[in-house]
């Protein structure tokens, strides 16, 4: 038995294969189009998931997965193998730009992706122990509450405060590219990160969204990076973590050519879209928009948990 | 900046990471693309049936059945060939950083992404077993 074999089976919504969000796709507009028609607006909304993904780290899953099942009437299985894809796709457009641009910091991504790849194994053992519904009504909670506090952090203090000397071992310390130049940054509290990433993991093995979100938040406050570091390290980082699915999700029969191609196509140029317009936005209106869209994922973690609970 | 390790800088590292990963999802795109031409123009008029979950038939869920299903110029089949190839692109950018770091002479990571690349299979390959 593979260790992400069962990955999926706790995801929240996944309980009740015909539930209410099913029934209610049955009822809607949607039952007389074409799959032209289809493919065009997934496509269309597709092309919003990766911007907004790729702009906030968090992949283009939080759009696509309601898009799809709520909008749509997609079973979530489909709707899940669609999300996988979207976020790789968010994850390697927007880095072949974000690496260019030295955004991204490989390192950090690559030293911590060593804890979240290793707490996804250890959460896809975990998923017939722990109720997944449970986990996703504390998941969606913890993701309000960081939506309102992320808003409060002001990064430009931290600019000064010396390395970690972990971080200085590791070489983590780099700079990224401002509109007054490259300005140089210090990376701190590398072991809160370390285990923070580690919970990022285990929650995609045992739910199988989410993790961008606590990847974001474990960069920008255990390491206090500047948040474009933040975000776009993240987005390096979900593809990696999403990647690891990826077999499961195949042999399961979730990715459905006819689904995942206006999804892929449209996330792509979205992805693509959201890169160039990070290098204009604020840093501070990039952190709002992130606090509304896990706020936004916070919801949708508690209503798919509470769907999902006994 | 000053580089301790002779060999490649950080940048030139991740410019030819960026440049691969880049050449990858084009193929991938192009690959798409096609398979989406020849799908909806199969299939554009009929009703799409994702409501109730069948899952994809054998041949779509395997890379053999995949490339033969792309040979015999079915549109689904080229696109899911299109995925696999956007599917590999996160691996593709860890081995590539193995190579990159190797390049660097920098050996705490070389052995950091090796550890990285050795649970990513391990997680994709269990997951056919």
């Amino acid at each position: 038995m593979g260790v992400t074999a069962r990955n999926t089976a706790a995801h929240p919504y996944e309980r009740h294969p015909v539930d209410t969000l099913a029934a209610f796709g049955q009822r809607s507009r949607v039952a007389h189009v074409t799959v032209l028609q289809f493919s065009v607006v997934v496509f269309v909304g597709s092309v919003a998931a990766g911007l907004l993904g790729a702009l906030t780290g968090l992949g283009g899953g939080i759009v696509v997965i309601p898009l799809l099942t709520l909008l749509l009437g997609v079973d979530i299985r489909y709707a899940a193998g669609a999300a996988l894809i979207s976020v790789i796709a968010t994850s390697s457009g927007a880095a072949s730009s974000y690496v260019k641009e030295g955004y991204s910091n490989l390192r950090i991504g690559m030293f911590l992706e060593v804890a979240t790849t290793c707490g996804a194994v250890i959460g896809a053992l975990l998923t017939g122990l722990i109720a997944g519904s449970t986990i996703a009504i504390i998941f969606g909670v913890v993701l309000l509450v960081s939506a309102a506090l992320s808003l409060r952090r002001h990064e430009e203090a931290d600019l000064d405060a010396p390395s970690d000397p972990i971080a200085t071992y590791l070489r983590l310390d780099s700079d990224y590219p401002t509109p007054t130049g490259r300005v140089a940054y210090h990376v701190h509290g590398v072991p809160a990160a370390f285990g923070m990433m580690f919970v990022a993991g285990t929650l995609s093995g045992l739910l199988g969204i989410g993790s961008g979100a606590v990847k974001v938040l474990a960069l920008d406050w255990a390491m206090r990076l500047p948040f474009k570091v933040s975000t776009t390290t993240s987005n390096f980082m979900i593809g990696v973590t999403a990647a690891a699915s990826a077999g499961v999700y195949l042999n399961r029969g979730y990715i459905d050519p006819g689904l995942a191609m206006p999804v892929m196509l449209g996330v792509l140029i979205g992805a693509l879209l959201g890169a160039q317009l990070l290098v204009r936005v604020q840093s501070r209106a990039l952190r709002i928009v992130f606090a509304i869209a896990i706020a936004a994922l916070g919801v949708q973690m508690i209503a798919g948990g509470l769907r999902g609970a006994p | 900046m000053s580089d301790p390790h002779p060999g490649w800088s950080d940048q030139e590292v991740e410019q030819t990471v960026g440049n691969l990963l880049r050449i990858g999802l084009l193929i991938a795109t192009a690959v798409v693309i096609v398979g989406a031409v020849v799908y909806l123009l199969h299939h554009g008029g009929e009703q799409p049936a994702y409501r109730i979950f069948h899952g994809e038939p054998p041949d779509l869920r395997g890379i053999r059945g995949i490339v033969d299903t792309a040979l015999e110029w079915r549109g689904r089949g080229i696109i899911q060939l299109g995925l696999l190839l956007l599917l590999a692109t996160p691996v593709a950018r860890v081995a590539f950083s193995i190579v990159a770091f190797a390049l660097q002479r920098d050996r705490l990571y070389v052995l950091i992404t090796l550890i990285v690349l050795a649970v990513l299979l391990y997680s994709i390959v269990g997951g056919y077993v």
